[in-house]
């Protein structure tokens, strides 16, 4: 069974979904990891996106990448509507952990359902022409459909990077985390960062979204597969660390494409699970965790 | 009350709708009040550790489905009478939840309730994978058509059930007036003044998911024997993780009494929205009962009720 090039190619094809699995994760990791706030309902925003990419794609005939970055807007004002009703009605009111909990859980759900009640549960995909092409180097295969989200998922993060290191507003967004009463003697609002912030990350889901469907074709209740993820990369990379969560994700991409080369597919989904637990048992700060 | 007098008057109570039904003698009424029974169980299980402790559990569909494998595995190995499935189902899931609080419960809340979110997943892919108790296909178990002295199988299943619950919210009653539930709720309201004024709180989290875990796999036990073909999906369904979830909170997740009339209210709206339209908007409809009562009563029912009889009290004293 084993042989090195199975090897080489399961290992760049797993650094390849693990730049497609730092997109999905980059938005639990501003609101988790820097907001703390528990976005349990981010894969079910992805795969909102996915559907925004298909319709675009499907009635429109535009590429899904630009179909996601067209809807980017949209996906900012919604979660800054969500940030203010979970700001009214929970961190105001000082019961966050258990309510806000479950806020987002009951949020999951409603909108799976819409999403099976308005597109059914059948398999939906997108059209693009480099979808089934691929790069061929020697006995390596790199196919186009999970390079391009690699590439774009990375540049993502260079600007998302940038933005929070170089920028006041991002640097303000990094201070939420740490001190909000020294933010507002600064005569920054918090609760304008931080709804800021969450918009950010729900904006991230948009394109996460259409990188999904490119790579795979996508149902209602895929996105319940990536919630076990995102936590678990999140936790890895160390809470609020985006260099930390890009390292994850590959580590993750890595141990699934292997898993799944080497024992079967129908095994990789309870990879992500090992890892979370075991790093929370073991290493609860993650790689890079503060 | 006492808690020997709470049990005897639950199981009047039990004995009186188990009556009640036999009188209606129509087997829709016992499959539907089995669902609603089953409902009962895993939202009093759920409260248990999510309303006295705080603590969130995503997972309750893994347990279920927990108590529902471990009785097709020793259902396979060798046939059991019901309630022995059972124990064994209570001891798998509730050292699964000892297992999953030991490794979560030390950090931050969230952590745990992110866990069991994926535990779910895993057993899920361990199920599928795992074909002694048919994999992906699913498993067939055979009950018997009738049994001695009920007739019908499915009343014997109804009775289980309702056992199940009896015993389920008597326990949760006796944490609620127990030194134990005082622990939980110190817990639930500041844990780390708990921890500071000496309560092992580690430890009383530990009983509680272990506790929570072994009714929920309790709950789940008899299923295959009620849906005669047990598949992965079927097991883990998406209305056991959102409905013991909701229904306490919907209910209200201060007092065992909440879980109840969560899983009654909810438990027959669903089997009415069921049958008249579809189970996917019976989800829905569960999901947006959930984010309104978070939002706009989070104390629940119960709480709406102690807060308009707290008002007409206020009304009566004289100016």
């Amino acid at each position: 069974m084993f042989s090195p090039e199975l090897a080489i190619n399961a290992l760049v094809a797993g650094l390849l979904l693990g730049g497609f699995y730092a997109a999905v994760t980059v938005g639990i990791s501003i609101s988790f990891g820097i907001l703390d706030i528990v976005n349990i309902a981010h894969p079910a925003f992805i795969i909102l996106g996915s559907y925004i990419a298909y319709l675009l794609n499907i009635e429109f005939g535009i590429d899904p990448i630009i179909a996601a970055i067209i809807a980017v807007p949209a996906f900012y004002a919604l979660g800054a509507a969500i940030y203010q009703v979970y700001y009214l009605a929970f961190e105001k009111r000082g019961r966050a952990a258990l309510s806000g909990l479950a806020f987002f859980f009951g949020i999951l759900f409603i909108t799976e359902v819409l999403l099976i009640l308005v597109f059914g549960v059948d398999y939906r995909y997108v059209q693009a022409s480099y979808i089934d092409q691929s790069f061929n180097f020697g006995f390596i295969n790199l196919p186009k459909r999970m390079l391009i989200p690699c590439l774009i998922s990375l540049l993502m993060f260079i600007v998302l990077q940038l933005f929070l290191s170089r920028t006041f507003l991002g640097r303000a967004i990094m201070a939420v985390a740490q001190d909000q009463e020294a933010l507002r003697l600064m005569a920054a609002s918090p609760i304008r960062i931080k709804r800021i912030a969450f918009a950010i990350s729900i904006a991230t889901a948009s394109l996460a979204g259409a990188f999904l469907i490119i790579i795979q074709p996508v149902e209602p209740s895929v996105g319940r597969e990536y919630i076990g993820r995102v936590f678990a990369i999140c936790v890895l990379g160390g809470l609020g660390s985006l260099p930390g969560t890009i390292i994850a994700a590959m580590l993750l991409g890595v141990a699934e494409s292997f898993t799944a080369t080497f024992y079967g597919p129908s095994w990789a989904p309870a990879v992500s699970f090992g890892i979370l637990l075991l790093t929370l048992a073991f290493r609860p700060a993650g790689i890079l965790g503060r | 009350m006492r808690s020997g007098a709470f049990f005897l008057i639950a199981l009047a109570v039990g004995a009186l709708i188990f009556g009640c039904a036999r009188a209606i003698n129509n087997d829709y009424v016992f499959f539907a009040g089995y669902t609603v029974l089953q409902f009962i169980v895993l939202a009093t299980a759920w409260n248990i550790l999510g309303g006295y402790t705080g603590y969130v559990n995503f997972g309750s569909a893994a347990f279920f489905a927990l108590g529902a494998y471990s009785s097709v595995f020793f259902h396979k190995l060798y046939p059991m009478p019901i309630p022995v499935l059972i124990v064994f189902a209570a001891v798998i899931s509730g050292l699964v939840g000892l297992g999953m609080g030991y490794l979560t419960l030390r950090l931050r809340g969230a952590f745990f309730a992110i866990a069991t979110l994926a535990l779910a997943v895993v057993l899920q892919t361990l199920i599928v994978n795992w074909n002694y108790v048919g994999g992906s296909r699913g498993a067939y178990v055979i009950r018997p058509s009738t049994v001695a002295f009920l007739g019908n199988y499915i009343q014997y299943l109804f009775l289980i059930m309702l056992v199940l619950a009896v015993v389920a919210l008597t326990i949760a009653r006796t944490i609620e007036h127990s030194s134990l539930g005082y622990g939980f709720a110190t817990i639930r309201d500041d844990e780390l003044a708990a921890e500071a004024s000496g309560v092992p709180t580690l430890k009383l989290k530990l009983i509680a998911t272990t506790l929570s875990g072994a009714l929920m796999g309790m709950a789940g036990a008899p299923f295959p024997y009620y849906i005669g073909y047990l598949q992965p999906s079927s097991a883990f369904g998406l209305e056991y993780a959102v409905n013991s979830i909701a229904m306490p909170i919907i209910g209200g997740t201060a007092s065992w009494a909440g879980p109840l009339i969560g899983a009654i209210l909810l438990g027959t709206l669903q089997q009415y929205v069921t049958v008249t339209i579809s189970s996917s908007v019976n989800v829905l409809i569960v999901g947006v009962l959930l984010v309104a009562f978070v939002v706009v009563a989070p104390n629940g029912i119960m709480g709406l009720f102690q807060s308009i009889a707290r008002r007409l009290r206020h009304d009566r004293k004289p100016a």
